[in-house]
């Protein structure tokens, strides 16, 4: 007989819409927030393996204040069966949101915890790795293509490296990062989004998890980057290979 | 085992070190303090010998057939005892796919935070500067603890120089029967390529979305990355069109570049790919359409039709002799 992994949880963070920042120079700081790109992957890739019948629940989990809650509506709309949030308005760093994460996993028993690779407002590509640590679980980093094999006690993972592609397989229960082509994310339908406003979620406090944890980072500052300027217009092939040879001096 | 302040972590591809993960021994000697270096994996007796000359206090090998594959798990344990053993304060790294999988596991076996990206060492190395959303802003971050990880980027950080000290090799001990073995290595799909390396190259040439397919894209990119003995790189839009294989990638959450010369072939310049190629001495690009956002950064820029101005530039450059 088959056991279905019983239970996935899928780790998301807001974040603003890198979509809204797009252009050289812009701050980003006036755009909606939106799911993490790769944790909407993360949802996304929960969601399919649920639609193959391999598994029988999806619980979503952010670490957040209420402004955060749109979000989460966001996805309970995309269809994870049930939404945490952790409040919390500190400014957490990811060591401190894996202890965090550590909590909530080992209430919940997860078989499979799914997370995106980074979160694209810190860059730290960490809490996955942090994560699979603390609880000493298998760990399958940006990864592009699941298969749950072996009576779904194990996942076969293809991983996108620095120098290609990697295949390995983790036994369940595991830590699985997403990156960007793991799968597409569904559109959320404005119907979907109404009905997951009327959803509960599920707010909890770190006390009432029994976690402490104090950030051991310390933000001092921020800064833009010097940034580039526009430079020279060339009008020809030809003129720029004479722009290349005596000005640039890089032929 | 010989005491040391900060143990670097070095990368290969089971022939010889990567030389980016060699600039962390630049970063090291800028923290102050002694540094060990820490070399994982099977039969590498040999490139041990070439790590012997960068004035490191010793040379930690931990050289077993369990070790032949980078499993996180294992690797992690490995290198966190290594770090107690040795005194460590400060584990370092350089930002690629191997110390990202690594480097994390590890901070947390050590009860450490961890800092990626590191482009700058501050402040009698308390203080450090990293890139966030996209390198949009340039945060300045100091840790509250003893213990440290960092993974630096190391187009930020000069290459070591020499040393004609010979450092001492410390094998490690590996007990084979206490490492995990939750994770099982599989296979690995990599390129065999004449090309150099995207992140070490001094040239190179980027494709976009505009490229169309493959044979187009490696005939307009491959032929001018060639005429000018370069590598490839490629946006997202062309990785996720299948035009390029993933780890051309370059970008936020791709390779970052500091080449000489990068060039821009129908390329938008969304925030994204800037990250990764803000750091390019000189940028050219060439695009359609005279307010694409890459045109505001660009050293130079030509307004053209890729497919007709790059085969153009190929054939002038074969001419420039
Ligand atoms: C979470 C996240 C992470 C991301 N990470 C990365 C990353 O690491 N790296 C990355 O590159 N992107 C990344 N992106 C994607 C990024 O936002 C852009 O979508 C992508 O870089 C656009 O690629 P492009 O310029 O090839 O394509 P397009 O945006 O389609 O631009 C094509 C350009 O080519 C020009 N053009 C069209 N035809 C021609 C022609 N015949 N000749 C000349 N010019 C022509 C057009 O004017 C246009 O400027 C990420 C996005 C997200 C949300
Ligand atoms: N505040 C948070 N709440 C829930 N998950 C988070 C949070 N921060 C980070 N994560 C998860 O950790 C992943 C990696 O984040 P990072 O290490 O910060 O780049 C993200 O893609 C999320 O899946």
């Amino acid at each position: 007989m088959t056991q279905p992994v019983e239970k996935i949880l899928v780790a998301f963070k807001s974040v603003p819409d890198p979509y809204e920042a797009a252009a050289p120079g812009d701050s980003g700081s006036t755009a909606k927030s939106v799911i993490n790109p790769f944790d909407e992957i993360a949802i996304e890739e929960a969601l399919r393996i649920r639609e193959r019948g391999e598994t029988s629940e999806i619980v979503g989990v952010t670490i957040g204040p209420s402004s955060i809650d749109e979000q989460v509506r966001a996805a309970m709309a995309m269809g994870v069966d049930r939404a945490i949030r952790i409040d919390d308005a500190r400014l957490l760093d990811p060591y401190a949101v894996a202890r965090i994460l550590r909590g909530v996993i080992e209430k919940e028993a997860p078989q499979l915890v799914l997370m995106g690779k980074q979160a694209v407002d810190d860059d730290s590509n960490q809490v996955g790795q942090m994560l699979a640590g603390l609880l000493g679980w298998p760990q399958a980093t940006f990864v592009s293509k699941i298969e749950l094999l072996d009576n779904r006690t194990r996942a076969r993972c293809t991983r996108e490296t620095d120098a290609g592609l990697e295949v390995i397989d983790v036994n369940l229960p595991a830590i699985i990062t997403a990156d960007l082509r793991l799968n597409e994310p569904r559109y959320v339908s404005l119907p979907g989004l109404i009905k997951a406003r009327k959803k509960p979620i599920d707010v909890q406090t770190c006390q009432q998890l029994g976690v402490i944890v104090e950030p051991l980072t310390r933000l001092s500052s921020t800064a833009r980057p010097a940034r580039r300027s526009a430079g020279t217009r060339v009008e020809s092939v030809a003129e720029l290979v004479i722009k290349l040879k005596e000005e640039a001096k890089v032929l | 085992m010989t005491k040391t302040n900060t143990l670097i972590l070095i990368e290969h591809d089971r022939q010889q070190v990567k030389r980016p993960s060699l600039h962390a021994v630049t970063a090291a000697q800028q923290l102050g303090g002694d540094y060990s270096l820490l070399l994982l994996g099977s039969a590498v007796g040999e490139m041990a010998k070439s790590l012997l000359g960068y004035g490191a206090a010793s040379l930690l090998v931990a050289d077993h057939a369990e070790l032949a594959e980078p499993l996180a798990d294992r690797y992690a344990l490995v290198i966190a005892d290594a770090f107690q053993k040795c005194g460590a304060t400060t584990l370092l790294g350089t930002s690629s796919t191997f110390s990202k999988d690594i480097l994390p596991r590890a901070a947390a076996l050590l009860d450490a935070p961890m800092l990626t990206d590191v482009m700058t060492i501050e402040g009698n190395g308390n203080s450090f500067t990293r890139p966030i959303n996209a390198g949009s802003m340039i945060a300045t971050v100091q840790l509250g603890s003893e213990r440290r990880v960092l993974s630096i980027r190391a187009s930020a950080f000069a290459a070591p120089t020499g040393n004609t000290a010979v450092s001492p090799i410390e094998q490690l001990a590996v007990d084979a029967a206490l490492l995990p073995n939750g994770m099982q290595f599989v296979s690995r799909e990599e390129r065999i390529s004449d090309r150099p390396d995207l992140t070490e190259a001094r040239v190179v040439v980027g494709g976009g979305r505009p490229l169309k397919d493959k044979e187009t894209f490696d005939r307009l990119v491959g032929g001018l990355a060639d005429a000018l003995g370069g590598a490839i790189g490629a946006t997202r839009a062309a990785v996720d069109t299948g035009l390029a294989p993933n780890d051309y990638q370059i970008g936020q959450t791709g390779k970052v570049i500091a080449p000489d010369l990068y060039i821009a072939l129908g390329i938008s310049g969304a925030i994204q790919h800037l990250a990764g190629i803000k750091d390019s001495r000189v940028i050219i690009a060439i695009n359609k359409d005279p307010d694409a956002p890459i045109f505001q950064m660009a050293t130079y820029a030509l307004v053209g039709d890729v497919h007709q101005v790059v085969p153009e530039l190929i054939e002038a450059l074969r001419d420039r002799e």
